[in-house]
Formats: C-alpha cells, structure tokens, sequence
C-alpha cells in the first residue's frame, strides 16, 4: 500500500543512516554529510511523467538549495544504469542513489516505500546537519510536491540557527560557492551554470541579501559565463 | 496534512499581481488568475488557448498574469522565448509575442523571432538586441523566483487568488474554481 504521512520518518527522529550507488556508481553515505542540511527526495521511479518534472524542478532550484548549504539527494528503487540514462536526459547534476537491492530497503527504513507496486513512494525529508529531520511531507503518488517546501524548512532552519548557514553565514556562503566550483570542475556537463548563479543572486536580492551576497555568491568569473546564451 | 514541527503551508502565492507583471483583463476584478509558464513546453502551448477561452468567457471577473517558469534543463529555448517577450513587452506588444511564441513553439530563435516582430510592427533588431544583451534576464528569474516559492511544480501552474489550483487545466475545471471564488 502507498504510506500515509504519519508512516513516515517524523520530524525530531534521526534519519535512518543508508549507503547507496549513485548513477556514476559511487557510494553515498549520508552519515559522511553531517554538517550540512540534506534533502532527500523520494521518487517512484525513473522516467515517469511528473517524477522527470520533479527533479528537472529540483535541478532548477539547486542554486538556491546550495544557497543554504544543502545538498539534495534523489532516492528511487531504480538501478544505477537507468538513474544514468535519466540524470542524462534531464540535465540532472546531483545525485541519484539507487535503492535497487535489497530492493527499496532505505525506502523502507523511512516508511516510504509502496509494497504493492515495489516503487518509492513520494516522499520529501528535510535533515539538518546533525542528521536529524526537520522537516517531512508525503506527496500523493502523483503529485509533485514542488520545492517550497522544502525552500520554506531550509529557511526556518537557518533562522532557527540549526544550519551552517545560520552559525556563519559568511562561511557558508564560500562554502556554497566552493562547492558550486568543484561541482562544476568535476561535471564537465555542467550546463546552465550561469543561470544558476545569477539565479541564487537573484534569490539573494529578493531575500534582502543582496548588498554582502554580491561580494561573495555573486560573483562570476569569466570561466563560468562560458555557458552563457548570447 | 503535515504534523511537521515547522508548519508549513504549500502551494501559497509567495508575490501577489503586481504593475510589473504582463496583465490582461479587469484591474478590479474579484478574481487574480496567475500562471507560471514556459514557451518551449507543449502543455502551456495546449492551456495557451483554454486562458484565451477563459478570459473571454469571465472577462470582468478575473486580472490575468502571464509569469515566466523557464525550465531551462529540460527546455533550451524556453529562457530565449521569455526573454522575447519581455522585449515585445517594451515596444508594448508583449500579447501578441506571447500568443506567437505559444504557436510557433518549434521556432524559438532569433531569426524567426525577428521577422515575426517586424510583421507585428516592431522594430525587430531592437528587440533582438535587448534579448541578446540579455536585458529582462532578472526580470524572468525574478519571475522563476517567486514560483519555486510559491510551490510551482511544473509548467503550466495556475494559482486562483493566491491558493495553487491543482486540478487539470481544462476550460469547464478552471471556470468552476474560478466561479467558485466568485461565491
């Protein structure tokens, strides 16, 4: 049966550690990403309908995912070498892990697995950086759930002085952008990478950030305008 | 829904209608009908027509607000289209650029954008200069912005006096809800 919300890792409760391939066939350990927030994204599957429009939405709000210091995680039952083909088809940048086998088992381990269909249910966890949820919500299966609520939990989060971006946010902010550099060093696809930046700019000024986050987020080198439509 | 700690309420327009944004319709009207859309994607193209149905069918009644959601991964045009239209927008042809690009999804790019503006009468190389200078680039992330808040979860997204409309975008579904609001 496709769980229900109070099936789910609730808020306050540690986020049930995993160890899973992604699609280039590297291990994540989401224990090794304390520190930071992490977004974890539950998906039925690869390919289908809204699940593309889903993650090609996450991959449109990543700049300001990174603007919190977040790193998003997307979690199906698929196999490593769909993941590949589905990242590829739709310019996905972070990671897709794969919970193939034993089948569905971190699904499971968070209540959100479908046992009669076999897929991950739609599911969305919000952990700060000590691995602790902040933040859950189940989608029906066939609605995406969009990102503001996400965006919303990241917010309270550092408000609340629960992220790194709430204890120094001058480091964060080099630490996002850092880590926007050595994604985009190691991901020689990386595309639309100045759209990204000049997007969480653009968050940053609608967020009244604007005057410190020019000196450090805003910045584009000449390297990263290659991109650039003209 | 969410028993979460933090008390989080989805789907909520983040920005409402404002002189910056391309209206249509009645500036007092009860009903705001704002969608978030993308040029290049073939589901706005097929609501394009249902929003033009809608507005003649309830035109005192609602103020519509065209926002761009270019999702530029998945549509490479998409963020050139909207951009074309903002640019129509300054010589003050912004919904007629708007109803081109919607029927001529296949043909965003500069030359085809160009004679259309011409024979729209606009001075084409000027708006092909402002696209290429990427002048209305803030103003459409502006726009993408306020829809990753507002709980945009695809394109096309409706939202009925700030509350996300989540049903199909068909002519008889959106005139109900919006009936609705009319009481």
């Amino acid at each position: 049966m496709y769980p229900t919300q109070d099936q789910i890792t609730a808020p306050g409760q540690r986020a049930p550690d995993f160890e899973l391939k992604t699609a280039s066939t590297e291990s994540v350990r989401l224990s090794d990403l304390r520190g930071q927030p992490v977004v974890l994204a539950f998906y039925p599957a690869d390919f289908s309908p809204v699940c593309g429009d889903q993650l090609a939405l996450y991959q449109a709000a990543s700049p300001t995912f990174t603007q919190y210091g977040a790193q998003v995680l997307g979690v199906s039952a698929d196999g490593v070498y769909s993941h590949q083909a589905f990242a590829q088809a739709r310019g996905l940048q972070f990671p897709l892990l794969s919970d193939w086998w034993p089948h569905g088992r971190t699904a499971q381990a968070y209540g959100a697995f479908d046992d009669d269909s076999g897929m991950a249910a739609r599911a969305l966890f919000v952990l700060d950086e000590d691995g602790v949820v902040n933040w859950s919500y189940l989608s029906p299966a066939g609605v995406n759930p969009g990102a503001d609520g996400i965006l919303s939990a990241l917010e309270a989060m550092a408000a609340n002085g629960k992220t790194v971006a709430a204890n120094s946010k001058a480091m964060n902010r080099q630490a996002s952008s850092d880590k926007a550099m050595n994604e985009m060093a190691m991901d020689e696809m990386a595309m639309d990478d100045v759209v990204m930046d000049d997007m969480a700019m653009n968050e940053m000024v609608m967020s009244g950030k604007a005057s410190n986050a020019k000196a450090s987020n805003g910045k584009t080198s000449p390297a990263k305008r290659k991109g650039k439509r003209s | 829904m969410s028993k979460s700690i933090l008390e989080i309420r989805q789907g909520q327009l983040q920005e409402p209608i404002n002189d910056r944004n391309n209206t249509l319709g009645n500036e007092n009207a009860t009903v705001g009908l704002v969608e978030y859309g993308d040029y290049e994607c073939p589901y706005c193209a097929a609501a394009h027509p249902v929003v033009s149905d809608l507005l003649r069918l309830r035109s005192s009644a609602v103020l519509f607000a065209f926002r761009h959601f270019p999702l530029s991964n998945v549509h490479p045009h998409a963020e050139f289209g909207a951009e074309c239209a903002e640019a129509a927008g300054a010589q003050d042809r912004y919904w007629m650029m708007h109803d081109w690009l919607f029927t001529h999804q296949q043909q965003l790019e500069p030359g085809a954008v160009g004679t259309a503006a011409q024979q729209m009468g606009m001075d084409s190389s000027a708006l092909l200069q402002a696209v290429s200078a990427r002048t209305f680039y803030p103003k459409v992330q502006h726009d993408f912005m306020t829809g990753l808040r507002s709980g945009v979860n695809g394109t096309p997204t409706f939202f009925i006096n700030g509350t996300r409309y989540d049903g199909v975008p068909t002519l008889d579904g959106l005139v109900t809800a919006i009936d609705a609001e009319l009481g």
